[in-house]
Formats: structure tokens, C-alpha cells, sequence
């Protein structure tokens, strides 16, 4: 498993250059190893999706030790869930690569477009493997991140960049509360491995911090899947290219809540708690997405209220909790992954062909682009919940799963079958309405797309018709074992297309009528649904707007309390910070045990003391900055020379360094600094609050050093360095060896500091340069 | 800054600082010395040829523009810590080192190569701040 996830990070960092030398074909090498991915997990199905069928739980667990000293590793686990994710995620994703292909073809920065992409399939695998909460953590937050680079890749259009800052704020402070419940949960559980936490029998539903880690998950799972009210950068997020939102809404990124809600249930679920917040916001989301989607004409934002719909279902079926319900999960998860996909690409596909994505401008399209007809009548049948389609399987048992859950159950059955009928009508929107009637002008000139943006809805669209004939197939191999990792109890699943004459088919009846009548009447209940909209007034896109206003607001006026320009102020801030602290920490341990330990005074010792005595009244005497550096240098060489009289050379000579070094850059910082601010000009107080808050600072920075050197050093470490530093590293230098061996992984983070500093300075200077050349041009 | 004394001085003195600062990295490892210190005086000493003589001249001087020789550097330091995964024994963690040990006692090993990385990031980036700030104008 880690070999597949890391395959496809490597495919990722390949993929530009792939691209460069492969224009026109890198989509379909590109393709070759997330199906070769997919082709490794199908044959797992035998194994690992036959759980259902009695043969016990089999997982196929795989872990790798990362940091041991630390017990930190890598845990992959493929049981039933993570598996029908995982085919999702690389089968949809080979179509996915295969249709940016014909979709960006020529685009300036397709390989760029392929990096993020596969970038983004493999955190999301990785998401879906995890079996340790601390790489769930990273990789769902890598999934942000991807994310974010994918909506705005069309960087130059405002409300793409909008759309993407929207998307990472959301979802990346809804991680920071899923980083704290599963640390919590970690520290609840006793273990941070998921199959542990659910093997290890503590039941965490009894305990007292149950409530707390529930509300931090589910605040990570609920952003994370657009449930309301974090719905809104869902349908913002369309300002992504096509690819990307048929890869998000259908097999992958808005999923990711639902899985961790799935996952985290045989450990948290079934409570009372847990039952009223899923299936309450699951059926709020899901009746809003299907009003969202009536009321849009967009079709790609008709697709994006569906898949609201979708995941509102889906949580919300997990929250039933009723055998059915989690039966139904699995199903209605793979249907909607099905015709989702085809939909989006297909949609892609229309608005390649005809240059509109408006309902309104699209009718008749029939006679120019009949296999993107076909595609989309076949999955939007799915969408719809018809027979003989996999979406109406999953629409059965999603009923049979709500009769079963009693009182509440009723309430919850009436607002699904209003959402599923919304279904039906934004199924017509997508299919009848662009498709039938006579042409429209922007159908005239309309054309069909190449093969590789039909390949993949192509294939979608036809496997959603061939599991709803063949419900078997699924169903034995790969769903049973979805719901056995669901619920924890052995399951076999026998889906059929015709069940007799149950409540659930009376219940799709309706579903369907009303669906049609929806449709017949849109004009009427679209203006009602205005009329509804003005009522609720209901805009947390616009909230959000003044929400980020507002901060930007209170964070101007603290940068510029703290940043008005002046050095001056800086310095004093952070000496009077450092201060506070120190002098407060000393103050509240009591004091500290000052003393003259063994200090070997020699004369020249003396000698150097005095001469930084002298050098730092010259630095505040000076009246012009060439002057204070010069003092200040004095000061500096001192220090040097005292290091090289004690006995550090090593230090010695880099204080010398550092000190020449210093010296040059200030004085090259220098010509370019307004002239000296003239010491009448600061007013008497200040002077005063400066010098105080220098004098307090020495003096605190002075008695922890006479303290240091009174506390007797235990000796055991230079011991062992000494001792070991020609054994285990081959050097004499202790220093040295230290630096580059003992503890080698610190200066690595200290060299990558120096290259960032390096970098930004560099970066700051030809910033201000480019800008200074550019306003001298206009 | 045209000084025909601090020129003709900086000729001498620059050259001698560069195969100063390479034999102090190359002794680091058993004497006072290293790739810290190293850069730090062969950072120095280009800074004062830059000094002397201008920005050009110290990217004339320079054998690729700072900001490589500081991502070499890093790359280096970075391949040095993954020989550890090499090796009898298996794969150890990250950065253990690894050496070649030669008949006359003389030993070669991965924290030299990791010297050798701390040296080009400090060359290459303090030389990327002075010279961005020398030629700002």
C-alpha cells in the first residue's frame, strides 16, 4: 500500500516533466500507473472484500516503523471501506488524468495542472489507508492543500483565488479541530492506531471527554464535507477546471468527512448525540442541496448543490444507524461516485462542445452530440433514482433503511423523499433540458468531444448501468464488506433490482411522481423558491465575505500599532517582550541562585571587559550610525578575543566572522537608511522607556548568566561526547562533531533556515528593485 | 568605493581567505574548524572582493549564481543523511553516518559530505543577501 501511495506521489513529481516531452500523449502514459494502482486493489477484492461472506474480518494491515525511538509509524489498513475508496480514487482518477488530457490540451500549464492532480490522488489514497491518526492528519491536510492549488489554478481570475482561499480556510480550520479530537481521541483510546482504538475494547462513548472529542471530529468531518452550515465554498469551488470538479465531488476531497464519519463510527457512533447531529445536518444539507440545485442554471453548480445532496445522504445514513442505513451507505456512496463523475466530465464535455454551461442558452443538443447525450442520460437516470439503474438500488435500500429507524425515521423519510425528488427534477435540468426540444443557437454550432474527454463519463455512466442489472457483482465482491467495516459486524449484502411490493418501492413511486411534477411545473416552482429564498434570506457566502473583512480590518490596525516602520520600535518591542518574560519567569520561580562560581579572572580577561565597557558608552554616545556600528564592533571583537583567551577557538573565529560579515552588510544597509533620527527629536520619555527597558534587560540577561555559571554542570555529556565523538564519528573535534554528527538533524534545520533567510532577503530586495523599475516606467 | 589600496590588498587577500576557508572545512572534522566557519570566511571573503571591486566581479568570481550554490548545498546535506539507508544491517535512520575506512587509518564518511553542504548554504546564502543589497541600486 505504501508502495501505491508513494508511486503516485512520484507520478506526480514526474508528471511535468512527462508532459514536457509528451504533449499531446502524456495523458494517457500519465494514466498507465493509477491503473496499474487500480488494477493492484481490484485484486484485493477477492481477499479483502469478501468479508461479508463469512470469512471473518480480513484487513490486509501493513505497517512501517518511521520514527521507532519514537513509536511514530506508518499504518496502512485496507479493509472493505478503504478499499471501494481506494478503486474510486485511482480508477476515477486514471479517467480523470486521461480526461484533463482532452480538456486542457494546449493549456500553458497542463503539466503543472497533472502535478496537483495526481499530488492530490495520492494524499487522498493516503487518506484512506491511513490506519495511524497522525498520517490520517497529514495526508487530510495535504488533501487541503492540493485542493487549494487545483481550484485556483486559474490564479489570474480573482474569483477563482476567492473560491480557493474560501475552500483552505474552511476545510484547514476544520482540520485544526479534527488535529485536536484525534490527539484526544489518541490519549482517550491509549493508542493512536485506528484498529487498535477499536479492538482495544474502551469504550469511549461512556467517557467523559466523548462529547468534546466528537464535537472536534466532526467540526474536521463536517467542513471537510460541505454539510450546512460550512456548505458554501462547495459550489464556489466550480471555478475549478472541469477534471478537477469531477474528481472532488466524486470520488474524493468532499468525500474525505464522510469516510472519517464511516470510519470513526463502530468506535463513536450510536449514541443519542450521535445519531440527532448526523442524521439532523445530513437531512438539512441534503434537502438544501436539492433547492440549491433547482434553483441554479449553471450545470456545473446544478452538479455541485447534487453532490451537497449527496453528502448530506450520506452522513446522514450513517447516523441511522440501522442495518439498512449502513447497507445503504455503501451503495448509495458507489452509485453517486458513479454518475457524479460521468456527469461533471460529461458536463465538461458539453461546455467544450457548444461553449455554454447555462440551461437556459442549451437546448436540442441531441442531433450535434449524441454520445455526450447518451452518457448523460444514463447517469443522470442513475442521479434520478430510476430502474434498471444502480441509483434506484441505492434509493431502495436508503428507504428500507429509514423505515426502519422508527419515529425520527418518519420525519427524515419525508424530507428525503422531497430531496430525492429534487433529484429527479435537477436530473431533467442536466439531460432533458439541453438535450430535447428544438436547437438552440448555441447548439448549432456545437460539436461532439474527442475520445479522451468521453472515455471516462463513458465508462462511469455504463458501469452505473451494469451494477443496477447485475447488482450481484458489487454487491458480493466489495459491499458487504464496506458495511461490514462500517458497523464492525459481519454483513452480506443481497441487492436486487425488484423486491417485490415493499413499502420502500411505494416510497420511490412517490419520489418519482413528485419528481416529474417538479420537473413539468420547474417554471413555478422555481419563481415559488425565489419567493421562498426572499422569505430565509439565508447567505453565509456573504457572511463570509464580511467575516474576512472584518478581520482584515482588526489586523490592520494591530500590524500598524506593531509595524510602523521604525526598527527603533521593533527592537524595543521585542527586548521589552523578552523582558516581560524572562524577568517574569525569574520572578515567579522565586529568584534565581546568583552566585561567582570558579571564573578564572586574568588580566587580559580584564583588559576585554573593559574594552566592551567602552565600546557599548560608545554605541550610545554616537550621534551618527557609522559611529554606533563601529562601537558596537568593538564590542563584538572583544567577545571574540575573550572566546580564543578561554579556550574556543571554533567560536572564536566564527564571532570573528560573523562580526566582519555583520559589519559589512550594515554598512552596505547603511547608505541606503534615511539619515540618523536626531536625538532631540525623541522626547525625553522615550529615551527614558528605552534605556530603562535596555538596563532591565542586561541586567536580568547578566544574572542568569552569573547563575549559570554558579549551578555545578553535570559533566555527563561532554563525557560522553569526548569519549565517543573518535569512536563513533572518527573526529578529534568534539565541536565539530558534534554539529555535523550527534546532532546533525539540527544544523540541517539550521542550514534550511539560512537558505530561507538568504532566499527572502534576496527576494525582499529584488521585490522592491522590480517595483522601483516598474513605477519608473509609468 | 574605488580604493586603489583596498583593491590591490583584496586581490591577495581574497584568495588566500578561499583556500583558507576550504582548508578549515577540510580540518573541521579533528581541528578547530568546519563548514560553518568555512563558509562564514569564504562568504567574507567575497563580500570584501564585492567591496573592492563591485558585485560584478564577485559574480564573475563565483562559479554559479548564489542561489544554486545554496541549493546544492542543501541537496548535499540532504543525500548525505539518506546514505543511511544503505548499507550492511538495512536501512538505519535518517542521517546515520556512514564510512569508508582506508588502510593508513584515514577515514571518509558521510558527515564530510554533510560539512560540504553547510559550507555552500552559508557561502551561497549570505552572498545571496549581499549581493542582492549591492545591487539594489
Amino acid at each position: 500500500m505504501l508502495t501505491a501511495v508513494l508511486a503516485i506521489f512520484l507520478l506526480a513529481a514526474v508528471a511535468p516533466t512527462v508532459h514536457r516531452f509528451l504533449p499531446h500523449q502524456s495523458h494517457w502514459v500519465l494514466a498507465l500507473v493509477p491503473a496499474a494502482v487500480t488494477a493492484w486493489f481490484a485484486m484485493q477484492l477477492p481477499e479483502v472484500g469478501a468479508i461479508g461472506s463469512g470469512h471473518g474480518e480480513q484487513a490486509v494491515i501493513q505497517v512501517i516503523p518511521w520514527i521507532p525511538s519514537l513509536g511514530v509509524e506508518l499504518a496502512f489498513r485496507l479493509d472493505g471501506l478503504a478499499l471501494m475508496f481506494a478503486l474510486l480514487i485511482t480508477g476515477i482518477g486514471t479517467f480523470i488524468v486521461i480526461y484533463a488530457g482532452g480538456y486542457l490540451h494546449g493549456h500553458v500549464h497542463q503539466g503543472r495542472f497533472y502535478l496537483f492532480i495526481i499530488a492530490f490522488m495520492a494524499s487522498m489514497l493516503g487518506l484512506v489507508l491511513a490506519d495511524d491518526v497522525v498520517s490520517l492528519f497529514v495526508f487530510w491536510e495535504l488533501t487541503s492543500i492540493t485542493s487549494f492549488m487545483l481550484i485556483s489554478f486559474n490564479h489570474e481570475d480573482p474569483s477563482s483565488r476567492r473560491s480557493a482561499v474560501q475552500a483552505l480556510l474552511v476545510t484547514a480550520s476544520g482540520g485544526l479541530a479534527l488535529l485536536g479530537g484525534l490527539v484526544l481521541l489518541g490519549q482517550t483510546a491509549g493508542s493512536f492506531r485506528l484498529t487498535e482504538i477499536e479492538a482495544s475494547g474502551v469504550d469511549l462513548r461512556q467517557h467523559a471527554l466523548y462529547l468534546p472529542i466528537l464535537a472536534l471530529l466532526l467540526l474536521g468531518a463536517f467542513t471537510k464535507s460541505a454539510q450546512v452550515p460550512f456548505h458554501f465554498w462547495l459550489p464556489n469551488a466550480m471555478d475549478a477546471p472541469t477534471p478537477v470538479s469531477a474528481y472532488l465531488h466524486s470520488a474524493t476531497m468532499v468525500k474525505a468527512g464522510v469516510y472519517l464519519v464511516a470510519r470513526l463510527n463502530p468506535t463513536m457512533g450510536g449514541t443519542d448525540v450521535w445519531f440527532y447531529t448526523l442524521v439532523g445536518f445530513g437531512t438539512v444539507t441534503a434537502l438544501w442541496g436539492g433547492y440549491m440545485a433547482l434553483r441554479s442554471v449553471d450545470m456545473k453548480k446544478i452538479l455541485a448543490y447534487t453532490t451537497l445532496f449527496a453528502l448530506g445522504t450520506l452522513v446522514m445514513l450513517v447516523g441511522l444507524g440501522t442495518p439498512y442505513a449502513f447497507q445503504a451507505f455503501g451503495v448509495f456512496l458507489l452509485a453517486h461516485a458513479l454518475y457524479k463523475g460521468a456527469l461533471f466530465m460529461a458536463a465538461g464535455s458539453v461546455d467544450h462542445g457548444s461553449g455554454t454551461r447555462d440551461v437556459r442558452e442549451l437546448s436540442g443538443l441531441w442531433g450535434k452530440m449524441k454520445v455526450t447525450g447518451v452518457i448523460i442520460a444514463l447517469a443522470s437516470l442513475s442521479m434520478a433514482g430510476l430502474p434498471p439503474f444502480f441509483g434506484f438500488i441505492g434509493k431502495e435500500v436508503m428507504y428500507e433503511g429509514m423505515l426502519e429507524a422508527g419515529s425520527f425515521g418518519i420525519i427524515v423519510t419525508i424530507s428525503m423523499i422531497l430531496a430525492n425528488a429534487t433529484m429527479l427534477g435537477a436530473a431533467g435540468l442536466v439531460f432533458w433540458k439541453p438535450f430535447m426540444g428544438r436547437p438552440s443557437p448555441a447548439a448549432d454550432h456545437a460539436h461532439e468531444s474527442g475520445i479522451a474527454l468521453l472515455l471516462g463519463p463513458a465508462a462511469l455512466a455504463g458501469l452505473g448501468l451494469l451494477f443496477g442489472l447485475f447488482s450481484g457483482i458489487p454487491g458480493a465482491n466489495l459491499l458487504g464488506a464496506v458495511t461490514t467495516a462500517v458497523t464492525g459486524i459481519d454483513t452480506v449484502l443481497d441487492l436486487h433490482l425488484w423486491h417485490g411490493i415493499t413499502p420502500a418501492l411505494g416510497l420511490s413511486v412517490i419520489t418519482v411522481a413528485l419528481g416529474v411534477v417538479l420537473f413539468l411545473a420547474l417554471g413555478r416552482v422555481k419563481s415559488a423558491l425565489d419567493g421562498l429564498a426572499r422569505v430565509s434570506r439565508i447567505n453565509v457566502d456573504a457572511a463570509w465575505d464580511h467575516i474576512l473583512a472584518g478581520l482584515d480590518a482588526v489586523f490592520t490596525v494591530v500590524t500598524r500599532r506593531m509595524q510602523p516602520g521604525y526598527l527603533r520600535t521593533y527592537m524595543f518591542l521585542t527586548f521589552l517582550s523578552i523582558t516581560v518574560l524572562l524577568g517574569g519567569t525569574i520572578l515567579l520561580k522565586g529568584g534565581l541562585p546568583i552566585g561567582i562560581g570558579s571564573i578564572e579572572a586574568s588580566y587580559l580577561g580584564w583588559f576585554l571587559a573593559a574594552l566592551m565597557v567602552i565600546g557599548t558608552i560608545g554605541a550610545v554616545a554616537a550621534t551618527s550610525r557609522l559611529q554606533a556600528i563601529t562601537a558596537l564592533s568593538v564590542v563584538g571583537l572583544a567577545i571574540a578575543l575573550l572566546f580564543l583567551v578561554y579556550g574556543a577557538p571554533d567560536v572564536g573565529i566564527t564571532q570573528l566572522m560573523v562580526e566582519t560579515l555583520t559589519v559589512i552588510i550594515i554598512v552596505l544597509v547603511l547608505a541606503r537608511l534615511p539619515p540618523f533620527k536626531k536625538r532631540e527629536q525623541l522626547s525625553n520619555w522615550v529615551r527614558l522607556r528605552n534605556g530603562a527597558v535596555s538596563i532591565a534587560l542586561g541586567a536580568i540577561v547578566t544574572s542568569i548568566l552569573l547563575a549559570v555559571s554558579a549551578i555545578e554542570q553535570p559533566l555527563d555529556l561532554s563525557e560522553f561526547f569526548a569519549a565517543r565523538s573518535y569512536v563513533d564519528a572518527h573526529g578529534r573535534n568534539v565541536v565539530n562533531v558534534i554539529l555535523v554528527d550527534f546532532r546533525g538533524f539540527d544544523t540541517l534545520g539550521e542550514i534550511t533556515v539560512v537558505a530561507v533567510a538568504g532566499l527572502g532577503v534576496f527576494a525582499l530586495l529584488k521585490a522592491r528593485l522590480s517595483r522601483k523599475v516598474q513605477g519608473g516606467a509609468d | 568605493m574605488h580604493s586603489l589600496i583596498l583593491q590591490t590588498g583584496t586581490r591577495l587577500i581574497t584568495v588566500l581567505m578561499l583556500l583558507f576557508s576550504i582548508f578549515i572545512l577540510w580540518r573541521g572534522h579533528n581541528e578547530p574548524g568546519g563548514g560553518f566557519i568555512g563558509g562564514l570566511i569564504a562568504a567574507t571573503a567575497f563580500a570584501l572582493h564585492g567591496a573592492a571591486f563591485g558585485a560584478d566581479a564577485v559574480r564573475r568570481l563565483l562559479p554559479a549564481d548564489p542561489r544554486t550554490i545554496l541549493a546544492c548545498g542543501l541537496v548535499a546535506a540532504i543525500i548525505s543523511g539518506l546514505f543511511a539507508l544503505f548499507g550492511e544491517g538495512g536501512p538505519d535512520p535518517f542521517m546515520t553516518g556512514r564510512w569508508v575506512e582506508f588502510p593508513n587509518g584515514f577515514a571518509l564518511g558521510t558527515p564530510v559530505l554533510f560539512d560540504i553542504g553547510v559550507y555552500l548554504v552559508v557561502v551561497g546564502g549570505l552572498i545571496a543577501m549581499v549581493l542582492a543589497l549591492m545591487e539594489e541600486d
